[in-house]
């Protein structure tokens, strides 16, 4: 390979990168809803959406800066998940029916009736946020003089990057270290075990429900300097997650980083050297993939080690 | 009587292009039983296998557009395509089942949902062969009068029932419902669980398939957004059955009737016509949250419940 060629496999590898932290972040939401609900939320991306519209209005109304805005993005999607679980999932997972994908269905219409409220309010044209630092980068040779070759990486998504590393140790930190953290992965692990050591399952669910929903909102917050905004948006991040989450293996949220990084890159190796038309079909190739070879996740194959001991 | 109730309302529906109705009523009773037709197909899987598809758009897409390359490569009439999209599907329903059937529940949903975006992505990319998002004009109506095409959907409607219902009622129909009811123990009683999942896979993506080459043929235009879509087919296919009926018989076609006319009606509303979505997604979660098994499945809690309200 040329110079040239490897300044373009390796710039895409890690704008590749960078977009699979955001990725990690979609996924790690979904991958704790379906540890402690047991329940494949479609309405994700519809989340994220509204996130985004938080962080849209804002920003056109007061000028708030779109990072700024998680600070109010994430508590209402908070509140707006602790609803959403409360009032119509609960109710749901208690109804006695021949399909018992009730809860999921419910969640695509949640979905739905979310992004047709956002066509109603806002219309279905595409917003963005005209941020002074959308078109910034920096590059390689400013830091180091000498180096042989020349990578550029766009400044807000290097920001939205480290927001989203910084919001997943947070919250590493949250599950790890907390009582409550504790007890929603004990009601991931065994429900009715955590339910006997005195853990109240029905509050952590709803709890959940909350940050995963927060954490998709504010991954949406990050998103909308760099990404425009419509709609109809959420169909494509629910599958998103949901490919992230395959991949990772279910309920792991180290699986579901690994997965937004490798994920993240394969789609930015897919638009660069296949055409940007096919980036979705390379996301599912992935999945399929995930699907036949490893059914247990990626982590599958760092654990299964210890296993045949 | 029960048992000539079919024939009866088979019947009723041959005589209805009689007496005289509109062009737009003809429309509208076309779509009812194709909705139906596609609805019934969908239960064979759903209702009765417990194999919840978010992907059924798919298998529509691929009859449709089997139909449409079929005219537009060939010169051939799309009607051919009838025939041809019965190989065709049958093809991507296995190899579709193939991956998606390792998959249990929920993800099982899922998987299927992720191919029909794909199928979705490909059609659209695949400009060589599909046209791409152009889409592919029929451009030779076989007949400008819509009493043949209600002919013809009424009898693939009137064909699949009788399929639907032997296949049922057949040894296969308890084999579908024990994997419905407990996979791992129909396995353990020596049911060949992926082996009956990928029949009724197949049967379900034949009929739909079907329904979509006469979609092709009916419409005369198709395009990737229009025949692969997310909402407006998957979607609809399964409220269709969740709101008519899941597991029954008539299911399927009450909730065409329900769904065909709530969006012809919702529509027809000046300013609410942008919010169809809303409507559908708030009816559906008020059928699972009350309706779990739809009007048909629940007819003895719903009667209780006007009954309850006439007290009242």
């Amino acid at each position: 390979m040329t110079a040239p060629q490897v300044e373009v496999l390796l710039q895409t590898i890690l704008s590749g990168l960078l977009l699979g932290g955001l990725y990690a972040l979609i996924g790690i939401g979904m991958t704790l809803i379906m540890g402690v609900m047991k329940i494949i939320n479609l309405a994700h991306g519809e989340l994220m959406m509204v996130g985004m519209y938080i962080a849209y209005v804002l920003f056109s109304t007061f000028h708030i800066d779109p990072y700024l805005s998680i600070l109010v993005a994430a508590p209402a999607l908070f509140l707006l998940g602790v609803f959403l679980q409360k009032f119509l999932i609960n109710p749901v997972m208690k109804v006695d029916a021949i399909i018992p994908e009730n809860q999921v269905i419910l969640t695509v219409g949640i979905g739905m009736v979310l992004a047709n409220i956002a066509t109603i309010i806002f219309s279905s044209d595409y917003k963005t946020t005209p941020v002074d630092y959308a078109t910034k980068a920096w590059y390689l040779s400013d830091i180091w003089k000498t180096s042989p070759i020349e990578i550029s990486l766009s400044l807000p998504w290097t920001v939205s990057f480290c927001c989203a590393l910084a919001i997943t140790g947070g919250l590493w930190f949250f599950l790890g270290k907390t009582d409550m953290g504790k007890s929603i992965r004990a009601t991931a692990q065994d429900k009715d075990a955590a339910l006997l050591m005195g853990v109240n399952v029905e509050k952590m669910r709803v709890v959940t429900f909350g940050l995963g929903s927060a954490l998709v909102g504010s991954a949406g917050c990050l998103f909308i300097p760099i990404y425009y905004l419509y709609p109809d948006l959420g169909g494509q991040f629910t599958l998103t997650a949901f490919v992230i989450t395959i991949l990772g293996g279910l309920g792991s949220t180290v699986g579901a980083i690994v997965g937004g990084l490798i994920l993240g890159v394969f789609e930015s190796l897919t638009s660069t050297y296949a055409g940007m038309g096919w980036a979705p079909v390379g996301r599912f190739v992935i999945f399929l993939a995930a699907l036949i070879f490893v059914p247990q996740g990626i982590m599958s194959l760092f654990t299964r080690k210890r296993f045949g001991k | 009587m029960k048992k000539y109730l079919p024939l009866l309302i088979a019947g009723i529906l041959a005589l209805l292009p009689l007496i005289g109705l509109s062009s737009y009523w003809m429309h509208i009773l076309i779509l009812v039983i194709m909705w139906s037709v596609i609805g019934m197909a969908w239960n064979l899987l759903g209702g009765y296998c417990g194999q919840v598809s978010f992907g059924h758009a798919a298998f529509f897409g691929v009859g449709a557009y089997t139909a449409g390359i079929l005219y537009n490569k060939t010169g051939m009439s799309a009607w051919w395509g009838l025939p041809a999209s019965i190989v065709v599907v049958a093809l991507f329903a296995l190899l579709i089942g193939y991956i998606c059937l390792r998959l249990k529940g929920p993800f099982f949903a899922l998987g299927t949902l992720a191919m029909g975006v794909i199928l979705r992505v490909t059609a659209e990319n695949l400009t060589t062969i599909t046209e791409g998002d152009l889409g592919i004009m029929i451009r030779e109506r076989t007949w400008i009068d819509k009493t043949y095409y209600f002919y013809i959907i009424l009898i693939l409607a009137v064909a699949s029932f009788f399929v639907v219902k032997k296949v049922i009622e057949s040894k296969l129909g308890y084999y579908f419902v024990a994997i419905r009811e407990d996979q791992d123990a129909a396995e353990s009683l020596g049911i060949n669980t992926t082996f009956y999942k990928t029949v009724a896979l197949s049967l379900s993506a034949v009929i739909t398939g079907l329904a979509g080459a006469f979609y092709t043929n009916y419409m005369g235009y198709i395009d990737p957004k229009i025949v692969f879509a997310l909402h407006d087919i998957s979607i609809v296919t399964i409220m269709v059955v969740m709101v008519g009926g899941v597991a029954t018989f008539w299911g399927p076609f009450v909730g065409a009737i329900i769904m065909v006319f709530l969006a012809e009606l919702i529509r027809s509303i000046p300013k609410l016509g942008a919010a169809h979505h809303t409507f559908f997604g708030i009816l559906l979660i008020l059928i699972i949250i009350y309706l779990p098994n739809g009007i048909t499945g629940d007819n003895p809690k719903l009667k209780r419940l006007l009954r309850m309200g006439k007290t009242t």
